[in-house]
């Protein structure tokens, strides 16, 4: 099973992330354990995802809409969303959305392209779990969530901007 | 000028730390290219034709004394002895070694300066008028809004990975001389009827490869929302701006294929989850950030000094210097002067070292201990005693810093060029230089009178050329260098853009071409018409007639 970076530490992924999931395909039987599934399927599969004995959750990719998910996170544990790129910066707001706005308590988890360099601005916009891509040193990783010790703006990790703060 | 604080300190060691451990992860191959370049980029470093460049921020162009020694010693040690002074009020050194870079910015830091942002697809260094604070045009001063939005760009953590870079001015005077409307954001100041302060917002606006006047989508926003109001545009920018297409990634495009209502709509609509949240501006906060800009111990002077008067009625080259390079103050007897980077012969926007220390030394003399950079890649001294005005000349004449060319033809608005930039496809120094050479008569630049001549060496537009009253831009002609000529371009309150003439000329045409478009304004021109004005009574014909007349 492989690793991940969670709450800033480096835990087991008992998740079985499903990227490519064709809608009309049935999510097959033989895939057991917990699985991440893609939005579209997500949405189109309501009924029969309720019979499965493990847990679901979703990944967005990066031009989707978080607000699809509004009258389903009460029953999601975890919302991943997907870097195609490190460069594409839309996952920074649907995570701040997701959990700024849509008030997602549960685990946002960036996948894809998620390298060290990005990680302090990703948890500052929500994200709590990091699936780094496969060439990358989670030990070494971890350190950048010291990065700055403080920041101007508000975030999901310090709503209150450096502004209302100042002593 | 603001000052920072512990936080600001802090943060700003943090990011050294930083770039330097991304540095070296870089230069021992832990790091890819392409992985350390929107990093870099962040810090203002570009990887130019012959070495790296590195632009520094000089935020909304106020500059200390303090400031400007620490770049000349900068330029002494890391480059060959000069700095360019940009067109978004910044400045760049053309010749230091990468490795060098996170030291630079040590010596940075110890002045409360940073590169922080100066590039790279993020919120760029805010922009405004240079006179803020000091003109008598003025509806409220900028700076603290500006100071108010440097803080919160820096280090977004949503809006680090743009599609495109992302640049905002703030206009708080009546007649814009920030090219408000050509930015991602323009901001102009204004006072409800009610008298409280506020800001009428424009979007989409912008150079480049498609120019496009911003277009409003807020009539009146209280100062207090503008945070929260700026967090909304760029969320929505940064979900739907378009990422498949470098050439289609500005905000102007999304707001183009959007429609500007529909635009504005989504801003509304994201700005209803953060109105009135924690990003609602303090009145404390307003108030902190506007006592850093609070006049400087102002005299009560006498408004026409003697001094003045009669160095104007002696020394002619003072006489028109004066006329040229002062701008009316709001406390009587102070004036804003204004040093031209611009002499013949030597790269718009370039200082020496020593011109630089000697600068320092006379803003340490003549004007508070600070300066301003301005978007027209000159300096000002916003607030001169009116009588020490020919005292300051004759020290700027000594160090051949009393060009007197402000706001004339010479005075020409210019990016690096080929000579430097790896982007650009033609030079643009050497145009410039060919045309202040043709133009060498003062007495006819002067009867000339007001015009704006931009040069870019690309379609990305560094030196504005769209705005030009005469813009020249150089393409690529099948491997060979061409100047595309425009007129009528303007950055006034009714920002218009230029017109292409025609068919793009060679290199050594267009001093030719410059020569023929001012005869025709000669002809046509009314009284003391000014360039602009003629134009556009006239339109482009009888330019377009002249400059592209077969010889006999």
């Amino acid at each position: 099973m492989q690793k991940l970076i969670k709450n800033r530490e480096i835990v087991q992924d008992n998740w079985v992330l499903l990227k490519e999931l064709d809608a009309n395909s049935d999510l097959d039987a033989s895939i057991e354990g917990n699985v991440i599934v893609p939005l579209d399927y997500y949405l189109s599969h309501l009924d029969s995802l309720k019979g499965r004995q493990s847990k679901v959750a979703v990944w967005l990719d990066s031009h989707q809409d978080p607000k699809a998910l509004k009258d389903h996170l009460d029953k999601l544990e975890l919302v991943a969303i997907n870097f195609p790129a490190f460069a594409d910066g839309r996952g920074y707001s649907i995570a701040r959305e997701l959990s700024a706005n849509l008030k997602f308590e549960g685990e946002i988890r960036a996948i894809g392209d998620v390298l060290r360099d990005q990680l302090f601005y990703m948890r500052r916009c929500g994200f709590n779990a990091f699936h780094m891509r496969e060439d990358q040193d989670l030990e070494a990783s971890l350190a950048v969530f010291d990065t700055f010790s403080d920041a101007y703006q508000s975030s999901v990790d310090q709503p209150i901007p450096l502004f209302r703060r100042r002593a | 000028m603001y000052r920072y604080d512990k936080y600001d300190h802090k943060m700003l060691e943090d990011r050294i730390a930083q770039f330097r451990d991304q540095t070296n992860r870089f230069l021992s191959g832990d790091l890819a290219g392409d992985e350390f370049l929107p990093l870099r980029l962040q810090n203002g470093l570009y990887v130019q034709r012959l070495a790296p460049m590195l632009r520094i921020a000089i935020p909304y162009g106020m500059l200390s004394s303090t400031q400007m020694r620490k770049l000349a010693f900068i330029a002494d040690h890391y480059d060959k002895g000069y700095a360019h002074f940009t067109t978004r009020q910044n400045v760049q050194f053309n010749w230091p070694e990468l490795a060098d870079v996170p030291d630079i910015l040590e010596h940075l830091a110890e002045v409360q300066m940073h590169a922080i942002q100066t590039s790279g697809n993020c919120i760029r260094n805010t922009t405004t008028d240079q006179y803020a604070g000091a003109t008598d045009q003025e509806i409220a001063d900028s700076r603290p809004y500006c100071e108010i939005i440097r803080q919160w760009s820096t280090f977004h953590p949503e809006f680090a990975y743009l599609p495109r870079k992302f640049k905002i001015a703030v206009c708080g005077t009546k007649t814009d001389q920030a090219a408000t409307k050509v930015h991602d954001i323009g901001l102009f100041i204004e006072r409800n009827e009610a008298g409280e302060l506020g800001f009428r917002v424009l979007v989409g606006g912008g150079l480049g490869r498609t120019p496009v006047v911003g277009k409003e989508i807020k009539e009146f926003l209280p100062e207090k929302d503008l945070l929260s109001y700026l967090d909304a545009i760029l969320r929505v920018y940064n979900r739907e701006g378009r990422r498949d297409n470098k050439y289609k990634a500005r905000i102007k495009i999304l707001v183009k294929e959007t429609g500007v209502d529909e635009f504005a709509a989504k801003v509304e609509q994201e700005w209803a989850e953060l109105k009135d949240g924690p990003l609602t501006l303090t009145d404390e906060e307003i108030q902190r950030c506007k006592s850093y800009f609070q006049d400087p111990a102002y005299k009560d002077l006498d408004p026409e000094p003697a001094e003045l008067t009669q160095a104007l009625s002696t020394d002619v080259l003072f006489a028109n210097w004066y006329q040229q390079n002062i701008a009316s103050h709001k406390k009587a007897g102070y004036a804003i002067a204004n040093i031209c980077l611009k002499k013949t012969g030597v790269a718009p926007g370039d200082v020496t070292t020593a011109q630089m220390n000697f600068i320092a030394d006379l803003a340490d003399k003549y004007n508070f201990g600070e300066m301003r950079i301005t978007h027209e890649q000159n300096i000002v001294f916003a607030d001169v005693e009116k009588a020490a005005l020919y005292e300051l000349w004759q020290a700027l004449k000594s160090q051949e810093l009393h060009t007197d060319n402000l706001g004339l033809l010479t005075d020409i608005i210019c990016c690096p060029g080929g000579d430097f930039c790896a982007l650009a496809n033609a030079k643009s120094i050497p145009i410039a230089e060919s045309i202040q050479r043709q133009f060498d008569d003062p007495a006819l630049l002067r009867d000339i009178g007001e015009i704006s001549l931009n040069i870019s060496g690309c379609m990305n537009a560094c030196g504005h050329h769209h705005v030009g009253n005469i813009g020249i831009l150089g393409v690529d002609k099948k491997g060979s260098e061409f100047y595309q000529v425009s007129l009528g371009g303007s950055i006034e309150s009714d920002t218009s853009l230029g017109r292409i003439i025609g068919p793009a000329f060679a290199q050594e045409e267009i001093p030719t071409v410059i020569s023929k478009i001012i005869e025709v304004f000669k002809s046509e021109r009314q009284g003391e018409e000014r360039f602009i004005d003629t134009y556009k009574r006239v339109g482009i014909d009888p330019f377009k007639a002249k400059v592209y007349a077969k010889a006999d």
